[in-house]
C-alpha cells in the first residue's frame, strides 16, 4: 500500500536531511524514515556499520579500465559509483568535504592509488576525533608527496605543509606567526614515505615504469628528525609532529575553523576561505556553538554533526546551498533510481562532473574548489542542466514509476495539480517564484489533463513519460541547483 | 573597430608533451641521431626549412605556410625548473603561473581585462566540453562547444520542435533577473547567458559557405567549428581547441606521424578558409605543447622530458625562428632534457601587448622579455 501523505513537516524535514547529510532520498525511503524519530535517524546516519554497496568486483567486470585505478578519472568512478549506491551516505558526504579541504592531487601526485587510500582514510576517521584526522593525514603518503613533506628534512626545512596545516587545515591565517611555520615544519622533518626518494621522482615524472603504480606506504625517519626544542603556540619542548597536531587541535581557533567549514558544507554557502580571515561567519552564533561543542566533547566530530542537525539553523536552512557537480550527479543518479549495477551511463556521469568544474581526486590546487555561485557559469549551467534532465526523463526509472503510481492514487490530472505534486515530490520544492511553476503547467496543459489509467496500461505508459518529463524540467529548474 | 575585424587568437593545445625533437628536426646534428638510434627521422625524409633544421615529414601543409613566411618557430619553450607531470605542467602553461598552483587562467583573465562586465557571452570559446583552466576565471562567461551542430541546452530531445518547446519553458524558469534571492537572480542570469549564447552560435551554421574541404578528423573538424563561428562575427576572440595524445611512450614513429599529419592538415585547412573570408589579417594560430620529451629515445617511444617548440601561425606573423635552438650537447642538457631558453610568458607578452594592446604584465605576472614576432 503506496502512503500518498508527502506535505507533513516531517517528510519534508527528512527530505531535507537527507539532501544535505546524503544524496537525497527516494519517495519509499521517506515513507520510512518519515515514521522515525528524527533524533533516531541523525543517530543512525552517525553511526553508519559497513556500507553496503555495488561491489568493486561486480563494477571490475564491467568497467576493465577500472581496474587497478590506475588514472585518476578511473578512481573517481569507482568513487562515483560508492556516492550513488551506498547505504551509508554521510560517510561519503565527510569524505568529499574532508576531500575538499586536505585538497590532494592527482596533477601532482599521479596516483590514483594513493588518492583511494586517502579517501578511504577520510571514511575511517572523518566523524572521529579531529586530532586522529589531522594526524592521518600528515602522515598519509599521497598528501606528503602532494605538500613536498618528503623534502622536509632536519637542518633544512621545507615549508610547504608546515605553512598548509596551519592556514588551510586548520586554524587559518592570522593564528599564527610566520616563526611557528618554521617550528611547525620542524617538527614533521622525518615524516616521509618509504623509498621516499625513488617515490617522488617516479610521481615528479608520471612513470609508471618498470613496475606499473607501486603503492605508497608512510614512514618516520627518526635520523632526519630535528629533535631540538620548538615553540610553537605558548609551548615548548621536543615536539614531534603528533604534538603538534595535540596543540593545533585544541586551539578555538581550530574549533571555529571546522565548524565554519561544517557550516558552510552543511547549512549554508558561505564567502570562499580566502576571504574567511576578513568577513565573519553568516551565522555567528551557530558556529560558535558548534566551536563549543568541539571543544567540549574532546574535538568529537560525531557531535560537533550532531548538534549540527539538531540545530534549528539547520533545519531551517533549506535550499541554502549550491549542489556541488559530484553530489548533483550523484543525486540525480541515486533518487531516480538509474543504477542498480555496472553500466556505460557511469562513464559519462563521471565526465559530466568534470566539465561541470569538479575533477575528484584531483582539485585546482591545496585550496579545494572554490564552491556556492562558483559552481555556476554559463559552460557549466549547460552541463547540470542537460544531465539532469536527461537522467530525469526517462520513464523507466523505478522512481518515475512509483512518482507517477502516487499522483494517480491522489487522483486529479489537472495539470497544475500534477506539477504542484511533482515540485512537493522533488523536493518538496517550493517556488517562491511562481513564473517557474506556470511555465511548466503551461507546457503540461498543452497535452491537457494527465489520465493515469490502470496500472500497466497503455495510459499509464503515456503518463510515466508525462511525468518523467516534468520530473526533468523540475530537475532543470533555478532551485534544483540547491539542496 | 570595425566588426569582424578585432585580433583573434585560435589555440591548439597538443596534449600529452608533444616530442619537440622530432617536429622540429636538427637534421644534420650528429647528437640528435646518436641519442635517437631507434626514434628519428631521416635528413631525406625531413622538410627542410634551412640548413639545420627540418619540419616532421607528415607537416607538409605547415611547411607550405612556412614558404610564404606565415609561420614563427619559437625553439626552446618551457620555463623554469620543468615540471613532467602532465596535468601540472598543462596547469602551468594555462594559468601562467610556474611557481604556485592557482586557478585563473591566463585568457580568462585577458578576456576579463578586455570586457569587464562580460557583456559578450562569447568572448572564448572552447571547443570541446568542460573549460579548460586557461580560460576559467570569475565572472567571465565562457562557452563549451562539444558540438556545433546540437550545441545548446537539451540537445537530445527529439525533434526541432519538441526542443523548441522545452527552451521556451526553460527561458521562462530562468529569464528575467528576479528571484528569491541573489542566488536565484544569478542563476537565472546565468541561464539566459547559456541560452543567448547558443541561440548564436545555432545561426552560424546556416551562415557558412566555404570552398574549402576540411580532412577527416577531429581537429580539423574543431577548426572548422572555429570558422564557423568566427565568420559569424559574434565577437569571440580567443577559440580553444586541443588534439591528442602527444604521450608517446611506445610506438612513436606512427602516432606522431598520424597527429601531426591531422593537426597540420587540419591548420592548413584553417589557413586556407580564414584567408578565403577576409579573416586572414586578423587571426593568430598558437600551438603548443605542456612539455617536450627526453633527448634520448627508450627504444620504440620517448618519456617526458622538457623544453618544447610552439609555433604561432597567420598572415600577420613574421615567418621564421625565434630563439635559438637547445643544444644537445651532454654539458648543456638538464638532466637528459632539452634546456629551455625561452619562457612560455615571452610569447603570452608578446601576443597580449602587441596582437591584442592589452598590458600583459598583471596577466602574465611580471616582466618578460618579449619576441617580435608580429608584423
Amino acid at each position: 500500500m503506496v502512503t500518498v501523505e508527502r506535505r507533513t513537516d516531517q517528510r519534508s524535514l527528512m527530505a531535507h536531511l537527507m539532501r544535505r547529510a546524503g544524496f537525497g532520498a527516494r519517495q519509499k525511503e521517506l515513507d520510512g524514515l518519515e515514521e522515525m524519530r528524527y533524533e533516531d535517524v541523525v543517530d543512525g546516519l552517525l553511526n553508519p556499520g559497513d556500507s553496503n554497496h555495488l561491489s568493486i568486483d561486480l563494477i571490475r567486470r564491467y568497467h576493465t579500465e577500472v581496474h587497478e585505478s590506475r588514472g585518476g578519472p578511473w578512481a573517481a568512478k569507482q568513487w562515483l559509483y560508492r556516492m550513488v549506491t551506498t547505504d551509508t551516505p554521510l560517510v561519503e558526504k565527510m569524505a568529499i568535504f574532508w576531500h575538499g579541504i586536505f585538497a590532494t592531487g592527482y596533477a601532482k601526485t599521479n596516483q590514483a592509488r594513493a588518492l583511494m587510500v586517502q579517501i578511504n582514510m577520510f571514511r575511517r576517521f572523518g566523524m572521529g576525533k579531529f586530532d586522529d584526522l589531522l594526524e592521518e593525514v600528515s602522515k598519509d603518503p599521497a598528501m606528503i608527496i602532494w605538500l613536498d613533506n618528503q623534502d622536509n628534512h632536519n637542518g633544512a626545512i621545507n615549508e610547504n605543509f608546515g605553512r598548509e596545516i596551519l592556514e588551510l587545515f586548520s586554524m587559518g591565517i592570522g593564528n599564527y606567526t610566520e616563526d611557528e611555520i618554521k617550528e611547525c615544519s620542524r617538527a614533521f622533518t622525518g615524516w616521509t614515505l618509504k623509498n621516499a626518494e625513488y617515490m617522488s621522482v617516479r610521481a615528479m615524472k608520471d612513470s609508471i615504469w618498470p613496475y606499473g603504480r607501486i603503492s605508497w606506504h608512510y614512514e618516520f625517519r627518526d635520523g632526519d628528525h630535528d629533535h631540538g626544542s620548538k615553540t610553537f603556540l605558548g609551548e615548548t619542548g621536543d615536539f614531534n609532529g603528533d604534538d603538534v597536531v595535540r596543540i593545533i587541535s585544541k586551539q578555538r581557533a581550530t574549533a571555529v575553523f571546522v565548524a565554519r567549514h561544517l557550516y558552510d558544507y552543511f547549512i549554508a554557502d558561505e564567502v570562499p576561505v580566502p576571504q574567511w580571515p576578513y568577513t565573519p561567519p553568516k551565522d555567528e552564533a551557530t558556529v560558535a556553538m558548534l566551536a563549543d561543542v568541539y571543544l567540549n566533547n574532546d574535538h568529537n566530530l560525531k557531535e560537533v554533526l550532531r548538534a549540527l542537525f539538531l540545530s534549528d539553523a539547520f533545519k531551517s536552512a533549506r535550499f541554502e546551498r549550491v549542489k556541488c557537480p559530484a553530489e548533483y550527479v550523484a543525486g540525480c543518479l541515486r533518487v531516480s533510481d538509474a543504477i542498480d549495477r555496472p553500466t556505460l551511463l557511469m562513464n559519462e556521469a563521471q565526465d559530466v562532473i568534470e566539465y561541470m568544474g569538479q575533477t575528484l581526486l584531483n582539485p585546482p590546487s591545496v585550496e579545494g574548489w572554490h564552491e556556492g555561485t562558483e559552481w555556476i557559469n554559463s559552460g557549466s549551467i549547460v552541463e547540470r542542466v542537460n544531465f539532469a534532465f536527461d537522467v530525469w526523463n526517462n520513464h523507466n526509472s523505478s522512481e518515475v514509476k512509483d512518482i507517477t503510481e502516487r499522483l494517480s492514487i491522489e487522483g486529479s490530472g489537472d495539470a497544475e495539480a500534477v506539477v504542484s505534486n511533482c515540485l512537493d515530490y522533488m523536493g518538496p520544492l517550493t517556488f517562491t517564484e511562481e513564473k517557474s511553476k506556470a511555465a511548466i503547467v503551461d507546457h503540461v496543459s498543452k497535452n491537457g489533463a494527465v489520465n493515469f489509467g490502470a496500472p500497466s496500461s497503455g495510459e499509464r505508459l503515456i503518463a510515466e513519460k508525462r511525468v518523467a518529463e516534468i520530473l526533468g524540467l523540475i530537475a532543470s529548474s533555478k532551485e534544483y541547483q540547491r539542496a | 573597430m570595425e566588426k569582424g575585424k578585432d585580433k583573434k587568437l585560435v589555440v591548439v593545445q597538443l596534449s600529452g608533451g608533444n616530442d619537440c625533437l622530432n617536429t622540429v628536426i636538427p637534421y644534420t646534428d650528429e647528437l640528435y641521431y646518436d641519442n635517437r638510434p631507434f626514434v628519428n627521422i631521416q635528413p631525406d625524409k625531413a622538410l627542410k626549412l634551412d640548413n639545420k633544421l627540418a619540419f616532421n615529414p607528415s607537416m607538409a601543409p605547415i611547411k607550405r605556410l612556412w614558404d610564404q613566411g606565415k609561420v614563427a618557430v619559437i625553439n626552446g619553450v618551457g620555463y623554469p625548473e620543468p615540471n613532467r607531470s602532465h596535468f601540472r605542467s598543462m596547469d602551468i602553461w594555462h594559468t601562467a603561473e610556474p611557481e604556485k598552483v592557482i586557478t585563473e587562467g591566463w585568457i580568462g583573465r585577458t578576456l576579463r581585462d578586455m570586457d569587464p562586465n562580460g557583456e559578450n557571452v562569447l568572448g572564448g570559446i572552447n571547443f570541446g566540453r568542460g573549460l579548460p583552466r586557461a580560460m576559467s576565471c570569475p565572472g567571465v562567461p565562457v562557452a563549451s562547444v562539444g558540438d556545433l551542430d546540437t550545441y545548446g541546452l537539451f540537445p537530445n530531445l527529439g525533434t526541432d520542435d519538441a526542443r523548441a518547446e522545452i527552451l521556451n519553458v526553460f527561458s521562462r524558469m530562468y529569464g528575467s533577473a528576479d528571484g528569491r534571492d541573489a542566488v536565484s537572480e544569478f542563476l537565472g542570469q546565468t541561464g539566459e547567458d547559456a541560452l543567448l549564447g547558443a541561440d548564436i552560435l545555432k545561426e552560424a551554421p546556416g551562415k557558412y559557405h566555404s570552398s574549402v574541404e576540411y580532412a577527416a578528423n577531429p581537429i580539423a573538424k574543431s577548426l572548422r567549428d572555429v570558422a564557423r563561428v568566427m565568420f559569424a562575427d559574434v565577437g569571440t576572440r580567443f577559440f580553444y581547441t586541443q588534439h591528442g595524445s602527444f604521450d608517446t611512450h611506445g610506438g612513436e614513429l606512427p602516432v606522431h606521424s598520424k597527429l601531426w599529419q591531422d593537426v597540420a592538415s587540419g591548420i592548413g585547412d584553417f589557413v586556407d578558409d580564414v584567408e578565403e573570408h577576409g579573416y586572414g589579417d586578423d587571426t593568430a594560430v598558437l600551438v603548443f605543447s605542456e612539455f617536450g620529451r627526453r633527448i634520448k629515445d627508450n627504444g620504440s617511444g620517448t618519456d617526458h622530458g622538457s623544453g618544447g617548440v610552439a609555433l604561432l601561425i597567420g598572415n600577420s606573423v613574421k615567418g621564421g625562428f625565434y630563439g635559438e635552438y637547445p643544444s644537445l650537447r651532454e654539458k648543456d642538457q638538464l638532466n637528459g632534457d632539452l634546456h629551455a631558453n625561452n619562457d612560455f610568458r615571452s610569447v603570452y607578452t608578446n601576443i597580449l601587448d602587441d596582437w591584442f594592446n592589452v598590458d600583459a604584465v598583471p596577466i602574465v605576472n611580471g616582466t618578460f622579455e618579449k619576441f617580435d614576432i608580429f608584423k
